[in-house]
């Protein structure tokens, strides 16, 4: 199988500071990966390399398989068909409603008719938990959880095979980011989608990663399992993971993890 | 993974059929996902639509080899939009279908009203009036905080109102300056035009003085001051309103319109008289060397010549308007600036209405001073 991303040898550097130094990374399809590290650490920065929205000092990006740096336009507006990105605000655009806001890409592919639109649309806002009612109000009326869901529906609407969560559940009351958490592994359970996530809440990174990236000292110091990640003895680790606050979000997954090596 | 035996994956693919017991049957094979009717969309629906004419047929799905929702959704609107009784699916893709079943409800169409016009105007109307209550309550509340500034000056935004000074005077000198240049050229070549067929040519003189300093060179100074600085505020206060730094500053216990809108009225009626005697002067020397080009009068003479056509009031006159001009578009501009709402739409039209109210409120105050000032300043031959 081709990975779904693989970035390899790369550096990333701002005048002297060097953020990435020989980074390698390969994300298989299928896979939730989640990337975590500091502030500062760069994963953000990654992550918009991987997005091609900013270019690596050195290395390579690749998605699908395509490199994104060298490819002709045709082949990476094909690559950006089959991604879908959530961004951290939502990034809804303030001058469309809700129902434009997630009929935009379809109505840019000008293949479906206004009916099948339509349909569809409504169809993402079921998927996400976001009642009709709402379709036709401006993303300046809506709530924080709300912009989250709707902006989760424009990236979904076009089948991504890959989606990109930039820190899914910050900003969300922990009701809220947990009925996030539930939908976004369902969606991923029913549409096999891999993704790739930035994440501070451990809640969020437990309980949906298959693999754990951990980004410190200018590379990836861990990538496997979270079992991996936490037995690595890095400052980092220490302190992320088996902090007071990562304590009690691991003793919470701890029993259902226990559960599954049971079955 | 299994993946290694897979066949290829087919074009998407309606075709009639018959099941195992004789009875007629559409069945769909290939891939139904977006990738694969991203192309062929159209055709698919035209020709699923032939074959679920007959309600009571069997549809047989279980040979598709890919499927998503765009794909489900397309054969159930060919269904009708509702599930047939006779239906196979492939293992899995139950899934894409089982959310369709609830979706089914059109969307509210909007009412007709036979007085939208009408409404519209009235909806105008109030928000000019909603407009111009704001800006007077603005004003009032500018003056309310500035008598608590008289009693304690050493607290006033001294420093805002100079870096603002800076912002809307000093960087204003080039802009201003090539305009009135250019313009005073123009003005003065055309009217020398007309003068020389008439033989008035000393009368460049009394025509550029009096139209220069008492007319154009505060309307323009004031125009490009408007869609300079007045933007600029609008934009600045819309942006502050978006990222809740508003918000923040009240919180703090520190009125913005002390610190923010005060400085901004006060720096522009400051800045404002000056950038028009700069301005007028500029352009008084444009149109002195056009005439001298034109009509022989040297450029000396012109100078000379200026205090006998044009009495000194009118300098005082074009300051006094300055002044007003500078406070009028600073108080439109810090009231669309409050206005905006946070979304970038609303910032774009705030911004828009503030340049054109600005514009239209200083060529209003400026018909009003000719009329009220009509008798003063003008030097009869």
């Amino acid at each position: 199988m081709t990975p779904v991303i693989e970035v390899a040898g790369l550096w990333t550097q701002f005048g002297d500071h060097v953020v990435h130094r020989d980074l390698n990374l390969t994300v298989m399809p299928g896979e939730v990966v989640s990337l975590v590290g500091g502030s500062g650490s760069g994963k953000t920065t990654l992550m918009r390399q991987i997005l091609g929205l900013e270019r690596p000092t050195r290395g390579t990006v690749k998605v699908f398989g395509i490199p994104l740096h060298g490819s002709n336009a045709q082949l990476l507006h094909k690559i950006r068909k089959r991604w879908g990105v959530l961004f951290q605000e939502g990034a809804l655009y303030s001058a469309l409603s809700v129902f434009d806001n997630i009929a935009l890409p379809l109505r840019e592919l000008r293949a479906f008719d206004e009916d099948f639109i339509r349909d569809m649309v409504l169809l993402k806002l079921d998927m996400v938990d976001i009642e009709r009612r709402h379709a036709a109000k401006m993303p300046a009326d809506l709530s924080g959880g709300m912009i989250k869901r709707i902006a989760l529906a424009r990236a979904l609407v076009l089948e991504p095979e890959l989606v990109f969560l930039d820190e899914p559940t910050a900003g969300l009351d922990p009701d809220r980011s947990e009925s996030f958490v539930k939908l976004i592994r369902s969606l991923h359970e029913t549409l096999n989608l891999t993704v790739v996530m930035v994440t501070h809440d451990l809640d969020t990174l437990v309980s949906l990663s298959d693999k754990i990236a951990v980004l410190a000292e200018q590379k990836l110091i861990v990538y496997g399992t979270l079992r991996e990640a936490i037995a690595v003895r890095h400052p980092f680790i220490l302190n992320f993971f088996l902090g007071e606050r990562g304590l009690r979000a691991l003793s919470a997954v701890a029993a259902t993890i226990n559960l599954n090596g049971k079955h | 993974m299994q993946q290694a035996a897979a066949p290829a994956v087919l074009d998407p693919d309606v075709r009639q059929a018959r099941t195992a017991d004789g009875a007629p049957a559409v069945e769909l094979s290939g891939a139904w996902d977006i990738r694969a009717l991203e192309t062929r969309a159209r055709s698919l629906k035209l020709q699923l639509r032939q074959f679920s004419t007959d309600p009571g047929s069997h549809w047989n799905l279980s040979r598709i080899q890919r499927l998503d929702h765009i794909g489900a959704l397309l054969i159930w609107q060919a269904w009708g939009k509702r599930r047939p009784a006779r239906l196979a699916l492939a293992q899995g893709h139950e899934v894409f279908f089982s959310h369709l079943d609830s979706a089914a409800a059109a969307a509210p169409a909007a009412p007709f009203d036979p007085l939208r016009l009408v409404r519209a105007l009235g909806a105008a109307l109030l928000l000019t009036a909603e407009h111009l209550r704001g800006i007077v309550q603005l004003l009032g509340q500018i003056l309310l905080d500035s008598l608590v500034l008289l009693r304690h000056p050493l607290r006033g935004p001294w420093r805002e109102i100079s870096a603002s000074l800076f912002r809307v005077g000093t960087q204003a000198l080039g802009i201003t300056a090539l305009v009135g240049f250019l313009i005073g050229i123009v003005l003065s070549y055309l009217s020398a035009e007309q003068l020389k067929s008439v033989g008035a040519n000393v009368f460049i003189i009394n025509i550029l003085g009096i139209g220069i300093i008492r007319e154009l060179g505060p309307v323009i100074a004031a125009v490009l001051v408007a869609g300079r600085s007045g933007s600029a505020i609008t934009a600045q206060l819309g942006v502050m309103r978006v990222t809740e730094e508003l918000d923040a500053l009240s919180v703090m216990g520190i009125p913005h319109t002390v610190r923010l809108i005060l400085p901004k009225i006060v720096a522009l009626a400051i800045a404002m008289p000056l950038l028009i005697l700069w301005t007028s002067g500029i352009a008084l020397t444009g149109g002195a060397i056009s005439a001298d080009m034109q009509l022989g009068i040297s450029v000396h003479s012109f100078m000379t010549g200026l205090p006998a056509a044009v009495p000194a009031v009118n300098l005082s006159l074009a300051m006094g308007k300055g002044v007003v001009f500078g406070a009028l578009i600073a108080l439109i501009a810090c009231h669309f600036g409050l206005r905006v709402q946070p979304n970038t739409e609303s910032l774009g039209i705030g911004t828009t209405n503030s340049v054109v109210t600005s514009i239209t409120a200083v060529i209003i105050a400026d018909a009003i001073f000719a009329v009220i000032f009509a008798d003063v300043g003008i030097s009869l031959l």
